[in-house]
């Protein structure tokens, strides 16, 4: 495929595609679904908005896939993906970065003059830290493990023990969610409640966000190392799936020590 | 495969929607930047014509005059700059300029561009729904909050800058990806042009620092429509929290739209004086400590809100350190002039003019930094007097000396050259009537974002304001000259300007063919393309 060209340098040339254009018209149709919904309008623009979005991911993930396997990706593009995602990843950090500022703006009189001498703060009564979240700690640093194992099976181009330890990192990645959404529906503090909820609930909500994002990711690398996709020297999919699981699991043991253990220390029971 | 033969391309809508190419994504991001400089500067001259005089003349909605300085504040910064300097130029050259066929992600290229017009779709909405977003470009709560604008204007708002953050932070990944890994063999890093220098630069800032507004924003948005309370110092939270994360993303913002400015002008210098710049490793550590030292100066927007005094001898001190690889910059630029055989060209008057004005702005913002000082000079005519100078108007200058250097390349045609030299003059001593007499009234006290002002104030705003129209007329001119450009039958060669123009672009066909460098060109053993 990449030899009818007449250039002679490695990168990859890509033909027009209506995907970044669709992609745009469902951000448009989410931004105006999102105010319609804010402002009493209903969630059917906003829905609407999040379908294509879903339809622009398939459809646009689909073609680099089929890119790939035509042999678009030479080393040079291949390396070129991968420090794309690196970068994405950093710029995710950024954004929780904005929320860990919020929560230490709120704990830390280094950085506010107004930071609240209480934390939790009178009547909130915090998680217990060493229960679910400890316990979700486990689960995810477990599936960390497990898709390392996946990792190096994949480094040896085994397909079957990659989609294997992959379905594992799967399972705890919806156990982990399943037990969040567990936590959340006992929290006795609600959403509304106050600038203790506000942290928390956003905080661990993006994570949380990013754990589903992460185990879809995975889903799709799992079905793809089924299809026999990936090969010892070729798996940049798997790489940024597996990268992008460490990311999640790495934001998760700083709320972990931050925000629940530490935030729940100070309260007097 | 359509790249097989040089100048076939795609037709109509497949070609501009459905882009993958470089060129054509620049040209419209240009584009975008053109529409978007005519709505803001015609609000901005409609925001002048109100101050000619003391009382008011056209606008008694004060909350809609509000919205004008808001929309004024956004297009330019996310509308006409970033698309321009980034987008447009960004696009266009670092491809050229490094060697490389097209950006590392093309597709990816397109979508940043079309989320950007989704942006500015959803920033006129609002606009033009309810009583618009009142709340300056820095989006202060509580005005921000729902209890100061409950309509969906601010949400909008909210939205578009989102978007705009997206397009930005996927643009950045796609630049700073193909300055790594597509440079031609041979162009290491300390020999890669300065342009490409500033915009990998740029580019960092944006990927780190974007993400903390795109933060801020959802917590500012979660705040007016989901019941948290971020921002709300009755359910124990902080407004000055929205402050430290508005500005941690708003100063490395302004370096964001300079930087590219310091690209553009270290080219135009370089060619036109028949050199290579002046301390090339020099000029690029200086871009990059400035880049860097950006992200610890936030605070020197607040100085008001009453931090102690060791916070406040901390930011003011690191805020004057900038001016130090800043003085790099100036110094070498004038280096680099030195002993050359300096051609007047219109691009060339420019990066002049560009000198100048950035020197002024980055002499008030050395004022600025002192917290003391800062504490008479926050919110007056003076700050808007500095960051326009130093940042607004600076940037823009470089934009149209850029556009003067590089739309023979683009384009293929000459620009014609008396008008351009006419044009250079009424812009230049337009702008500097309109924003010289701000120093003055600022230091006597004339606040910022007011339709109305004492009679005291009288005399430099009419000044301002005379200026203003002058600036209309500098720009008319411009869209004038752009029209004769394009309207011209004067080719031009490759290399336009001669020997000093020693980068990669300019040894390709003029206007630049539909894909460049299918054959990757061996830099190795050349010096610093500069």
């Amino acid at each position: 495929m990449a030899s009818d060209t007449a250039h002679s340098h490695p990168y990859h040339m890509v033909e027009p595609s209506k995907w970044p254009a669709v992609g745009s018209l469902a951000a448009l149709t989410l931004a105006v679904g999102a105010v319609m919904f804010m402002h009493d309008a209903g969630p059917w623009v906003l829905s609407a908005g999040f379908l294509l979005l879903l339809v622009t991911f398939f459809g646009w993930w689909r073609d680099v896939v089929k890119e790939s396997r035509a042999a678009y990706h030479t080393d040079v593009v291949r390396h070129g993906l991968r420090v794309g995602m690196v970068l994405f990843i950093a710029s995710e950090v950024m954004f929780f970065f904005a929320f860990f500022w919020a929560f230490f703006d709120r704990t830390v009189p280094f950085l506010s003059r107004t930071a609240l001498e209480a934390w939790p703060p009178e009547g909130v009564i915090p998680l217990e830290t060493w229960h679910l979240p400890f316990l979700n700690t486990l689960i995810l640093l477990t599936s960390g493990a497990t898709v390392t194992v996946a990792h190096h099976a994949v480094q040896k181009g085994d397909n079957a023990k990659t989609a294997l330890w992959l379905l594992f990192t799967v399972i705890l990645g919806a156990l982990f969610t399943c037990l969040q959404a567990y936590e959340y529906g006992h929290a006795a503090f609600s959403f509304t409640d106050g600038i203790y909820s506000s942290t928390f609930y956003l905080a661990t909500g993006f994570h949380g966000a990013h754990v589903i994002i992460g185990t879809c990711f995975l889903i799709v690398c799992m079905f793809r190392a089924k299809a026999g996709h990936f090969t010892a020297e070729k798996h940049v999919g798997f790489e940024a799936a597996a990268w992008y699981w460490h990311f999640v699991d790495v934001v998760w043991l700083f709320l972990f020590t931050c925000v629940y253990w530490w935030g729940g220390s100070g309260y007097q029971g | 495969m359509s790249d097989a033969h040089h100048d076939h391309h795609p037709k109509g809508i497949t070609r501009w929607l459905y882009s993958t190419n470089h060129k054509d994504i620049g040209t419209m991001y240009i584009v975008i930047s053109m529409i978007a400089a005519i709505l803001g500067g015609t609000m901005s001259w409609y925001i002048r014509l109100e101050l000619m005089e003391p009382g008011i003349q056209f606008i008694d909605d004060f909350q809609f005059y509000n919205v004008l300085v808001t929309a004024h504040g956004f297009l330019m910064v996310f509308f006409v700059v970033m698309p321009a300097m980034i987008g447009g130029f960004g696009n266009w050259f670092v491809p050229m300029m490094i060697g490389a066929p097209d950006m590392a992600f093309p597709r990816m290229n397109n979508i940043s561009f079309w989320l950007l017009a989704v942006a500015l779709v959803l920033l006129l909405l609002s606009a033009l729904v309810g009583a618009g977003p009142g709340t300056g470009w820095t989006v202060y709560p509580p005005l921000s909050s729902a209890t100061f604008h409950d309509g969906p204007s601010v949400d909008f708002g909210i939205l578009a800058l989102h978007v705009a953050g997206a397009s930005s932070i996927l643009g950045a990944i796609n630049l700073i990806t193909t300055i790594l890994n597509m440079r031609a063999p041979g162009m290491t890093i300390h020999r890669m042009p300065l342009f490409v220098w500033a915009i990998l630069i740029t580019a960092i800032l944006l990927l780190l620092a974007l993400p903390v507004l795109a933060g801020a924003l959802t917590m500012l948005l979660t705040d007016r429509n989901f019941g948290t309370h971020f921002f709300d110092p009755g359910a124990g939270g902080d407004p000055v929290l929205w402050q430290h994360l508005f500005w941690f993303f708003g100063h490395p913002e302004v370096y964001i739209i300079i930087i590219p400015a310091f690209g553009i002008i270290s080219q135009i210098v370089s060619t036109f004086s028949n050199k290579p710049v002046f301390g090339y490793l020099g000029m690029a550590y200086a871009m990059s400590a400035i880049g860097v030292v950006g992200f610890v100066v936030w605070a020197h927007h607040m100085y008001t809100i009453g931090f102690n005094v060791n916070t406040r001898a901390y930011f003011t001190l690191a805020t004057m350190v900038i001016a130090v690889p800043t003085g790099v910059k100036i110094f070498s630029w004038l280096a680099t002039m030195w002993g050359g055989s300096i051609k007047f060209e219109v691009p060339m008057m420019y990066a002049i003019a560009f000198i100048f004005l950035f020197v002024v702005g980055g002499v008030t913002g050395v004022t600025l930094a002192n917290a003391s000082a800062d504490l008479v000079l926050h919110d007056t005519y003076y700050v808007v007097a500095h960051f326009h100078y130093v940042m607004g108007l600076a940037a823009i200058l470089a934009m149209m000396g850029g556009y003067y250097y590089w739309i023979g390349k683009m384009c293929g045609r000459q620009y014609p050259k008396k008008l351009a030299n006419l044009q250079f003059w009424v812009f230049v001593v337009g702008i500097n009537i309109l924003f010289f007499p701000q120093h003055f009234s600022g230091l006597a006290g004339m606040p910022r974002r007011i339709p109305d002002y004492p009679d005291a104030y009288a005399g430099w705003n009419f000044i301002s304001s005379v200026g203003a129209l002058i600036t209309i007329v500098g720009t008319v001119l411009f869209f004038i000259v752009v029209w004769r450009t394009f309207a011209s039958s004067e080719k031009v060669e490759a290399n336009q300007w001669g020997e000093g123009a020693t980068t990669l672009e300019w040894t390709v066909d003029s206007p630049a063919p539909f894909h460049t460098f299918e054959e990757t060109p061996d830099m190795t053993g050349r010096q610093p393309a500069e």
